[in-house]
């Protein structure tokens, strides 16, 4: 593989302008000083307790994200380039899944081929025909993105279901603010403060009726989610209830809360439970986390669910490698946001290709998220590549492929000091009925191991303070 | 013929419940087979029903009760005029495409052993249709019908199979997803089969055969539906067709359906869980 582009080094060892008076920094203070405050870091993260759990593991004990001091930082420019590019592709992705449930233009067209729709276990046909408020499905986005060189930067992976993670970035630079007060009176940092006022904004712009303040709560399934300190972040930071499935009910196509005061109706449910779960009486019967009758309520037009039900239709890996042409149907514009290239193994040349070169090749499936499920050809041995070869053959429809990207790496405190590692961004568009609002950044994962290129936070990565110059 | 049908369905809750939330899927449509005469919808408490139409055409009733109560009971009573058709259904509200019902569902899942009992049918004939009857008559003598287990949710497809005895809802579950898997669009239908002084609430299946629609096949019986059957609801499985959805432990429920002009009333009663 050839050799990344750093952030702050590039290729050639020059550091770059946005970079330079950190670098500056980074060389007067001494190693020690930085170990100390990235245990100080560490003692306030365990202490406000954000922690996750890590699925699958036998005593899925809960963890704490590595958090590392060095930020990344990104100038107002490629801030400016990047945020239009997730507004295109955010509205392009509501577009094609009110289409989806409605028309079915996309399908008729041939842009997409229709048993990626119908054949898709994300694909809610309890969704068709049905009108969600405003026409708006996918109000909370998480697009990831990765960068491989000054100037090119791809979308990764759509997140249009329940994306997690705003509550590190707010974290993080809460926690920067406090023990590097220093490097914040150096730079002009773009503030993401605001992501929990503008979050408010938008969940309040949905309300399926105006007029009256409507009442919005984030709906959990409790406390054993991993991200379940992310909930109960956001609702504090919001000043929403946090409720679980039990706290709500239907009364006639109306939700409810129970409260002390007695029922009181709830209008924006900002839900972080799957789709599945949500109501057991249109869904899987044997759920006890959801509301019974949510369904018929939102069907009724009396309650708005972010994000809609089915937004997964648009975000697995398959649809992902038609988003360039999905973009181009409905807005009749170019993609200003690459996609990565990418191999659909359902297709028999695509799949020919794929094993034919399987040790190059990042191979994931078509549904898998956290990382898990995949193979990341230059980093697996031969044994690894032989029992993914008789997986993607026995299932290839299952799966895409992608080439091994030299994802841009940023100088990271590690045990031996400052070095480079990879690193992507996930930043969280919010769409509103009077608009989108991006803030600034969003969260930089960082793969803390050398050399690995597998930044999600179940498999070791970390974080980092993302930092949009203002000037 | 003209088929008198009561469907009557009590859902017992923990004593004391309140604020509970039902669904029935109740409500029949006419098609070109069936003519609906007469059809109403009661309920034992003071709820009030909520009309909506569920994603595959099917007419629902939502309701909640207030409590504190230990059962809800719906009864559904009416008249529908049937007709022969040789199996062949039109007329019916299609808000998919026929290609939505090639979709995987968990109790209709092609496992291995049921590709390897499809696939038994693969090359009986290359026309569609003949290829569909081959399959009921496949799976008719494979496994036989049995009356269905009270408490539970019809069988999957794959247990049908190993089983070779199910309940026509299990039939039709291995129907559809034997037909799926051979390419052609499968779903699974409700209603009642009335007969002589006999009268059930039955599942069957239909598939859609290009140039003619669909079809409506009941492996169990080994024929494709007569003027003795009334169509209740369509899904993917006996999921998307289940009468009534809410959050109770015990469905009890006692169907009759008969022939109009017999004046005797056969009544049959069977309890289904849907939890």
């Amino acid at each position: 593989m050839r050799q990344a582009f750093d952030e702050m080094s590039s290729t050639n060892g020059h550091v770059r302008p946005a970079y330079e008076t950190l670098k500056q920094w980074l060389s007067t203070v001494p190693q020690d000083v930085l170990d100390h405050r990235r245990k100080e870091a560490e003692y306030i993260f365990r202490r406000i307790g954000i922690t996750f759990a890590v699925y699958g593991e036998q005593n899925a004990q809960e963890r704490l994200i590595p958090f590392d001091i060095v930020p990344r930082i990104l100038t107002k420019d490629e801030w400016g380039r990047l945020s239009k590019g997730l507004e295109q592709r955010v509205k392009a992705l509501n577009m094609y899944i009110r289409d989806v449930y409605s028309k079915r233009e996309v399908l008729k067209a041939g842009v997409v081929p229709e048993d990626l729709v119908y054949k898709n276990p994300a694909f809610r046909p309890e969704m068709n025909g049905q009108r969600v408020p405003h026409d708006l499905y996918v109000h909370i986005a998480g697009i990831d993105i990765v960068r491989t060189d000054p100037d090119t930067f791809y979308v990764l992976e759509d997140n249009a279901r329940t994306p997690s993670g705003v509550s590190y970035m707010l974290e993080n630079r809460e926690i920067m603010l406090r023990l590097f007060p220093e490097l914040f009176s150096m730079h002009k940092v773009a503030p993401v403060e605001n992501y929990a006022d503008d979050l408010l904004a938008t969940l309040r712009s949905l309300s399926p009726h105006g007029g009256h303040e409507p009442n919005v709560v984030i709906l959990t399934p409790g406390i054993y989610n991993s991200a379940y300190y992310e909930h109960s972040f956001l609702a504090d930071k919001l000043g929403v209830d946090l409720v679980e499935g039990r706290d709500l009910f239907v009364k006639d196509g109306i939700v409810f809360m129970r409260t002390t005061e007695g029922p009181k109706r709830v209008d924006v449910i900002y839900r972080r439970l799957d789709d599945d779960f949500l109501d057991p009486l249109a869904f899987r019967p044997d759920s006890v986390l959801g509301v019974p009758g949510l369904m018929s309520a939102y069907q009724a037009g009396n309650v708005t669910l972010t994000n809609a039900v089915g937004t997964g239709v648009a975000d697995d890996k398959a649809v992902y490698s038609y988003m360039p042409e999905i973009i181009r149907f409905y807005l009749g514009e170019e993609p200003l946001l690459p996609n990565v290239p990418t191999w659909r193994c359902r297709e028999a040349d695509h799949l020919k290709y794929v094993l034919e070169h399987l040790p190059e090749l990042v191979v994931k499936e078509v549904h898998g998220s956290g990382g898990y499920g995949m193979l990341v050809g230059p980093a697996a041995d031969k044994a690894q590549i032989e029992k993914f070869r008789e997986k993607l053959i026995a299932d290839p429809g299952n799966f895409i492929a992608q080439p091994t990207l030299a994802l841009s790496t940023c100088p990271t405190l590690v045990e031996q000091g400052i070095a480079p590692r990879h690193v992507d961004l996930r930043p969280f568009i919010l769409s509103g009925s009077d608009k989108v609002r991006i803030v600034p950044g969003g969260l930089t994962r960082v793969a803390m191991k050398e050399g690995s290129l597998v930044v999600n936070s179940s498999q070791g990565g970390g974080t980092k303070d993302t930092w949009v110059l203002d000037a | 013929m003209r088929v008198r049908i009561r469907h009557e369905i009590t859902q017992r809750f923990a004593p004391g419940s309140r604020n509970l939330s039902v669904t029935v899927r109740l409500t029949p449509r006419p098609h070109e087979g069936q003519f609906i005469q007469r059809w109403t919808l009661d309920l034992n408490s003071d709820g009030r029903l909520h009309p909506l139409e569920d994603a595959f055409g099917n007419l629902c009733h939502a309701f909640s009760v207030d409590g504190p109560t230990d059962h809800v009971t719906v009864v559904a009573e009416g008249e529908v005029e049937t007709f022969d058709t040789t199996g062949i259904v039109r007329g019916t509200v299609e808000p998919f495409p026929p290609a939505l019902y090639l979709r995987e569902t968990s109790l209709a899942h092609p496992t291995e052993a049921v590709i390897t009992f499809a696939d038994s049918v693969k090359d009986a004939s290359p026309d569609p249709l003949s290829r569909l009857h081959a399959l009921m008559v496949h799976l008719h003598e494979t496994v036989a019908e049995i009356e269905p287990t009270p408490t539970i949710m019809p069988m999957s497809a794959h247990d049908a199979l190993v089983a070779k005895a199910s309940c026509p809802g299990g039939l039709a579950h291995l129907f559809t997803a034997a037909a799926r898997h051979l390419g052609s669009p499968a779903r699974h239908i409700s209603g009642y089969l009335a007969e002589d002084d006999e009268g059930t609430a039955r599942h069957w299946a239909e598939a859609y055969v290009p140039e003619i629609g669909w079809v409506a096949f009941d492996p169990g019986r080994n024929l494709c539906t007569t003027e003795n059957y009334v169509r209740l609801a369509v899904g993917l499985d006996a999921f998307g067709v289940a009468p009534m959805r809410s959050t109770g432990f015990e469905c009890r429920e006692s169907v009759c359906a008969q022939d109009g002009r017999v004046p005797t009333r056969a009544v049959q009663s069977q309890s289904q869980g849907q939890n």
